[in-house]
């Protein structure tokens, strides 16, 4: 194949993904002229699972992509068929948006923000290889023979690495919905000395709508009130479609039964890992046989399209089986399956041979981010994408690295997981995987991110100063519920009393009396006898922060403890081997992980307070050393 | 180097008559000021460095006086770890120290590791470079020991029932997660308040029972701590005598660097005790006058058992009745000496007085009673909730200071819960006390709740 110059670029991005996209946008939006290569340009930002964007931990961390400038928060919020906020019956800190997409206009949408972006530019190829001098990653090299140059790259292929589809005894190569694998790309990354683990993840049959009988369903309908990921969205989608609610039978479960030596999970077929928090049918049924029955919910592909995805139905039996499964469901007896479902197996690089930026370890200016990575999840996929993008792009900017904390953001919780700990399974944000969830919240993700995004370039002067604003309000009206005093006067009472409390025995400041559970701010504003006008999202911030101060003021306490620890910096190019006081099993997972700071060394599982004590000491050894000279 | 401020127990417990609890920080100074009451009212900020303090430590919180004790003051850096440092000079009883620590935890200073003091000496340059690896291999073998004590008492029924109590706050955590994070299933129960609630208490409950035992723990090192008391001339000297020369006293004599004590300990009938100070029992000698006074409530209070003496040759006074109220829900047995004396108490109304305490009558001078004495004390401790052998536990400062914090948090989390808060904020506390019992077990494996997670719900997107 004869080669050929296809172009020079500051940062290049191979797969348009979900991380993809973010990593090309936010490269690009930094000021970095910027690539993204794909081997099909119809897949841009597709789903091949679920059509859904959001959900617990899921759905904040699209705020927080949102907040620092990414794009999924917006395009969701322009293409969605049905909004829906989780969680409300409980604390603030779990709130969580989720929205049903429209998968085809999701994509289209993500395409034409990235033709529209300045910097981007987009193009169909299959890359063969990285192309690789001195450990320093220059460029790659398409299956067509094209040399694409670059200072650095980003690979987010997701689940297409060696990726193989398995349905029943059927099992052959490829990427996710029958899209080409990457085969020689993972055959490069081997070369290269990367570190790869077999994880398998599966996907529901798609059923036909006009098939489905409804009436033996239960509606799932959206919320009615106007809901938006993005901060910045002020036009809201209110013509919904809801979902539908079925539940498997006995004789659902019968058929799997029976069928189970067809299962390639059961067979020894399938060998790779699975992830637990989305196991298949099969499993769900063998785990848990004492439950009569599983919640399946039906939801529409989009408005354009007959295919509804039967979530809860995930399954790599034989089509044949899933056809019985299918039509044992009341509502779908008669149901036309259009797609069956399949397991994906595919390789992932071991995430802890990434530096918290995502950058390699191994590779210089090389950075992975995705499903690649051993998560899994479109938003988890997202907030990588767009860190590695804005890494990316400031290193060849020179500019600092951004790297997120866990008290930062989920999306900070979800890379230090990954590098620091690696990962066993498809790695999933959960919310119990935040120590300070309390901080990581739906609602303020622009308090915690945006000045970071303005300052880096992700954010424009526009929206920063729209920021500002918001940001003053939300103080200067806590300023004045925490001056203005309420007196126990009739009407006073009278609202407290209707709202569930005990009366006032005296004078009480504003917030003092909002910290109570049953008040809320609308009581207090007109207690208060406040004239200001203030929108929900300012309303709901001041609420929650007083509310809340003393849980909160807590978990910033704690937050203040980590932070002396995280600036602990551990410098690079120790031998832990040499240090004689850490534990074996302590001196491999230090020098495998390579922390950045003792508060990451402390994270690392095998690694006990002993050896983090002998650690400071060894490091303050140095610097003794270094001084007595 | 920045540190925060650590504290820990710095005298090995059980092994003499003063303990000292030693702080060492930037806060150290102010933490102690927190707490500390001299009789000048001066502050010790406004001391001179290198000084000892007479006074006693309150708790700010209550402001109920807590200590008698003796504090050392040493501005950094000419200290051992070139910190400030403040030692605490206190009673030697596990309680009473553990008391001292606990305060100046709330007060804001953290329990030092393993090692830690060293360490900050070496890490402040106290130590100088060739003393490094020493200092590893002390951190290592501190590290080590503690968790020899850990895995000591995992075996035993400690960690069992640290264990029960984590699966309990783990199940309901686990629930709570699943409800957060599956909002929509349907087959997992909702995690209300009330079920939090009732968990919640039950941890709690069982926590205070551990720390009840923490004090057998105490017995079993160092003695049940036993003063007597009674008017004078009751024969108080003579039963302390009796008791000494029946059992061939361990004695000891250790010279405070505050104050002399002299501690007996005697084993009665596999009991052992620790008759306590003759600082104390000084004390102890006017008691009736001084029944009012502070001092005089706080020695009995302190005390694991009482033996109250009483003149059978004398008639029952007010003082006996004042007695009687002060030692009013404690341990004590009633000792009726001089029976080789006419009869004057009236035994009726004595017994009414006594209520169900046990009541010994002897004749010290004759020799005569003394084993239904040590039978008492016997039959008091073993049949009380200890069982001999197979004891449940807790002795190590750490693990008290750990569950006094995994206290402190349920008691937040219950706090919430019943003024409405929402669930999963309750459960933030929850989360923490788990976290805490963790460490005392040295269970700190961060996905344990993961694997709860999945394996006691069928989850699935």
């Amino acid at each position: 194949m004869p080669q050929f110059e296809a172009g020079t670029f500051d940062v290049i991005v191979i797969g348009a993904g979900h991380a993809g996209v973010e990593a090309a946008l936010a490269s690009a939006r930094m000021g970095a002229n910027t690539l993204a290569l794909t081997m099909n340009l119809d897949m841009i930002a597709f789903m091949p699972c679920n059509p859904s964007i959001g959900g617990p931990a899921k759905g904040i961390v699209v705020r927080e992509i949102d907040a620092l400038g990414g794009a999924m928060g917006r395009v969701i919020d322009k293409t969605h068929i049905q909004m829906r906020m989780l969680n409300t019956a409980k604390g603030p800190a779990v709130r969580a948006l989720r929205a049903q997409a429209d998968k085809v206009l999701y994509q289209q949408e993500m395409k034409r923000l990235m033709e529209d972006e300045e910097n981007l530019s987009l193009h169909q190829g299959v890359v063969e290889k990285l192309i690789v001098e001195d450990g320093v990653v220059k460029g790659l090299l398409t299956q067509a023979g094209g040399i694409y140059r670059a200072k650095t790259v980003i690979i987010t292929t997701g689940t297409f690495l060696r990726g193989e589809i398995i349905i029943g005894d059927l099992r052959y190569s490829s990427g996710p919905n029958n899209q080409q694998p990457s085969i020689k790309l993972a055959e490069n990354l081997e070369e290269l000395g990367f570190e790869t683990v077999r994880f398998k993840t599966g996907t529901p049959p798609r059923v036909n709508s006009k098939s489905i009988d409804y009436s033996k369903t239960e509606i799932q309908p959206g919320d009615e009130e106007p809901r938006a990921f993005s901060f910045e969205t002020k036009e809201f989608i209110l013509d919904q479609l809801p979902c539908w609610l079925t539940y498997t039978t006995a004789e659902t479960h019968q058929i799997i039964d029976d069928n189970l030596h067809l299962s390639p999970m059961y067979s020894g077929m399938a060998k790779g890992t699975g992830p637990r928090y989305c196991p298949s049918i099969e499993d769900k049924i063998v785990r848990f046989s004492d439950k009569p029955r599983h919640q399946i919910f039906l939801e529409p592909e989009g408005r354009n399209t007959s295919e509804v995805y039967v979530q809860g139905l995930s399954t790599s039996l034989p089509e044949h089986v899933q056809r019985m499964l299918l039509e044992s469901i009341p509502g779908l007896e008669k149901a036309e399956m259009m797609r069956a479902g399949y397991a994906i197996e595919y390789d992932a690089i071991v995430p802890t041979q990434l530096w918290p930026t995502l950058e390699s370890k191994q590779i210089e200016n090389l950075y992975t981010a995705g499903q690649i990575n051993g998560t899994s999840g479109y938003e988890e996929a997202a907030g990588q994408g767009l860190m590695a993008g804005i890494n990316a792009a400031a290193k060849v900017l020179g500019k600092e690295e951004v790297i997120l904390s866990r008290s930062d953001a989920y999306i900070g919780v979800l890379i230090d997981d990954l590098v620091t700990k690696g990962t066993s399974e498809p790695y999933r944000l959960l919310t119990s995987r935040a120590e300070y969830r309390l901080l990581l919240r739906h609602d303020n993700a622009d308090m915690r991110l945006t000045e970071l995004g303005y300052k880096i370039g992700m954010i424009d002067e526009e929206r920063y100063g729209r920021f500002i604003e918001k940001k003053q309000r939300i103080e200067d009206e806590i300023a004045r519920l925490r001056k203005v005093m309420i007196k126990p006067n009739e009407e006073t009472q009278a609202a407290v009393r209707d709202a569930g409390g005990s009366e006032l025995k005296d004078g009480i400041r504003a917030a003092d009396l909002l910290k109570r559970p049953e008040m809320h701010y609308e009581m207090i504003a007109k207690l208060t006898q406040s004239d200001i006008e203030l929108d929900e999202e300012i309303k709901e911030q001041v609420e929650i922060q007083v509310k809340y101060e003393g849980y909160i003021e807590k978990s910033l306490q704690q937050v203040d403890k980590l932070k002396k620890m995280e600036d602990k910096k551990i410098p690079d190019g120790i031998d832990y081997h040499a240090i004689s006081g850490i534990a074996t099993e302590a001196r491999g997972k230090l020098s495998e992980v390579r922390p950045l700071s003792i508060a990451q060394a402390s994270r690392i599982s095998g690694v006990n307070p002993a050896d983090i004590s002998i650690l400071l000491v060894y490091i303050e050894q140095g610097r003794i050393a270094k001084i007595s000279v | 180097m920045e540190f925060d401020t650590i504290a820990a127990i710095s005298t090995p417990s059980g092994e003499g008559a003063i303990a000292i609890v030693r702080l060492s920080g930037p806060e150290a100074i102010s933490i102690a000021d927190r707490l500390f009451r001299a009789p000048s009212g001066k502050t010790l900020a406004t001391q001179p460095t290198h000084t000892i303090h007479y006074g006693h430590l309150e708790n700010p919180w209550t402001e109920e006086i807590v200590e008698e004790v003796m504090v050392s003051f040493m501005k950094g850096p000419k200290t051992f770890t070139r910190e400030d440092v403040i030692e605490i000079n206190c009673h030697g009883g596990i309680t009473s120290v553990n008391r001292v620590l606990q305060l100046a935890l709330r007060a804001g200073a953290r329990l030092a590791e393993p090692g830690e003091f060293t360490k900050r000496a070496f890490l402040n340059g106290r130590i100088d470079l060739s003393q490094a690896e020493a200092v590893m291999d002390l951190i290592r073998a501190k590290t080590d020991r503690a968790m020899d004590v850990a895995l000591g008492q995992m075996e035993g029924r400690l960690s069992k029932l640290i264990g029960t109590l984590r699966q309990a706050l783990l199940e309901s955590i686990a629930q709570m997660e699943v409800n957060i994070d599956y909002p929509e299933y349907d087959d997992v129960e909702e995690m209300t308040r009330p079920m939090m609630l009732e968990k919640a208490e039950w941890v709690k409950t069982e926590i205070e029972k551990l720390l009840q035992t923490s004090s057998q723990g105490k017995i079993l090192r160092e003695g049940l701590s036993t003063v007597i008391v009674g008017r004078p001339n009751v024969g108080k000297s003579s039963l302390l005598n009796s008791l000494v020369q029946e059992n061939k006293a361990i004695v000891t004599e250790i010279a405070g660097t505050t104050r002399d004590i002299i501690e007996e300990y005697v084993n009665v009938r596999g009991v052992p005790l620790r008759l306590v100070d003759t600082a104390g029992i000084r004390e102890t000698e006017d008691i009736v006058e001084r029944i009012g006074v502070e001092r005089s409530r706080k020695v009995l209070k302190e005390a694991d058992l009482i033996l109250y003496v009483l003149n059978y040759a004398e008639a029952l006074t007010g003082e006996d009745a004042l007695l009687f109220e002060a030692v009013k829900g404690m341990n004590y047995i009633v000792v009726v000496n001089k029976t080789d004396l006419p009869r004057q108490i009236d035994m009726e109304q004595l017994q009414e007085l006594a209520g169900d305490k046990l009541m010994v009558t002897t004749s010290l001078i004759e020799e005569e009673g003394i084993d239904q004495l040590e039978q008492a004390i016997a039959d008091m401790f073993f049949e009380g909730e200890i069982e001999a052998g197979d004891m449940t536990y807790v002795s190590n400062a750490r693990h008290i200071a750990l569950l006094h914090q995994a206290h402190q948090t349920i008691s937040d989390a219950i706090a919430a819960a019943e003024m409405d808060v929402p669930v999963d904020m309750v459960q933030i506390d929850v989360t923490r006390t788990w976290e805490i019992l963790g460490e005392i077990i040295g269970d700190t494996a961060d996905d344990g709740l993961l694997n709860q997670l999945f394996s006691q719900f069928c989850l699935g997107k």
